[in-house]
């Protein structure tokens, strides 16, 4: 009698908060970064077809080389004529296991311009925006989101995708 | 802090009325953060698209994501990609502390706080 066979029960995902916690205790650092942390999150429905929306697209890479202590600010790269490669050798990803000599492995314009050729979303906006990544949350929360909101409703955007490495 | 930096400015569109997702694979930061919509692709991190060169996979997980604007009806709804990676390994040296490490790592971080002090004394 043949049987199914049977999948392997997925692996436990990575601890990133607990891991990163032990890392930098390890490094000597006595105060554990506290995350952001909240109940519920906002919820804005989709306001109409798919197919109607223009898709803003946010990463965490760079449009070029920086230092890991260099101040950062919001940046915007064309989505009409992709960069074949982002910069990512400041940010915390895993340098051992892989690589991101692809830039569409963590910022999907090939992607995303054939979800556009199959008609799936109308269009992608003109830009896409890169996020600084910062320590402190206030920064985030009080400067680089807001900025990030204004530059994709001037690109006309209906729905925002968001990466981060 | 990539996932963390993205989740708050998720947060921050969808309280202004723009729906987003995120496409990541720190599954314990972006939910901690609490987002509307979050594909989680289990990888490690730096692709959370698909793996390097693989453009099938890649349009496999970006189309995923993009169903997640219109199946979602709730805010913090996660979907596992079923997507794999393959070799494990990763899981467990990520930032490992271990016993051949651990004197590394105390020197790396006194080099880091003793830059950190060098660029704050620095005149603005």
């Amino acid at each position: 009698m043949a049987t199914a066979p049977v999948s392997a029960p997925a692996p436990r995902p990575v601890g990133y908060m607990a891991r990163t916690r032990d890392f930098y205790a390890a490094q000597g650092f006595t105060h554990a970064y506290r995350w952001a942390s909240h109940d519920d999150a906002p919820f804005a429905p989709l306001g109409k077809p798919l197919a109607d929306c223009t898709l803003g697209l946010v990463t965490t890479a760079s449009l070029t080389p920086r230092a890991a202590l260099e101040p950062r600010t919001v940046a915007s790269g064309s989505l009409i004529d992709p960069p074949a490669r982002l910069y990512t050798d400041d940010l915390s990803w895993d340098k051992q296991a892989t690589h991101t000599e692809d830039v569409n492995s963590f910022c999907p314009f090939e992607a995303l311009a054939e979800l556009v050729a199959q008609g799936r979303i109308r269009a992608l906006t003109p830009r896409f925006h890169c996020a600084p990544t910062e320590y402190s949350q206030r920064a985030t929360e009080e400067h680089d989101a807001p900025e990030i909101l204004r530059r994709l409703r001037e690109d006309g955007t209906d729905i925002a995708l968001l990466v981060p490495l | 802090m990539c996932h963390q930096t993205v989740s708050l400015v998720a947060r921050h569109l969808e309280a202004n009325g723009m729906p987003t997702v995120i496409i990541g694979s720190a599954r314990d930061i972006v939910e901690a953060c609490a987002v509307p919509r979050f594909l989680f692709v289990d990888f490690p991190l730096g692709n959370p698209c698909g793996k390097p060169w693989d453009d099938v996979m890649q349009r496999r997980i970006v189309g995923a994501a993009i169903d997640l604007f219109e199946s979602a009806t709730d805010a913090a709804t996660t979907v596992a990609s079923p997507e794999r990676w393959g070799d494990d390994g990763w899981r467990e040296r990520y930032l490992a502390v271990t016993p051949e490490n651990r004197a590394q790592l105390a020197r790396q971080g006194e080099d880091l706080r003793r830059r950190r002090a060098q660029r704050e004394r620095r005149p603005v």
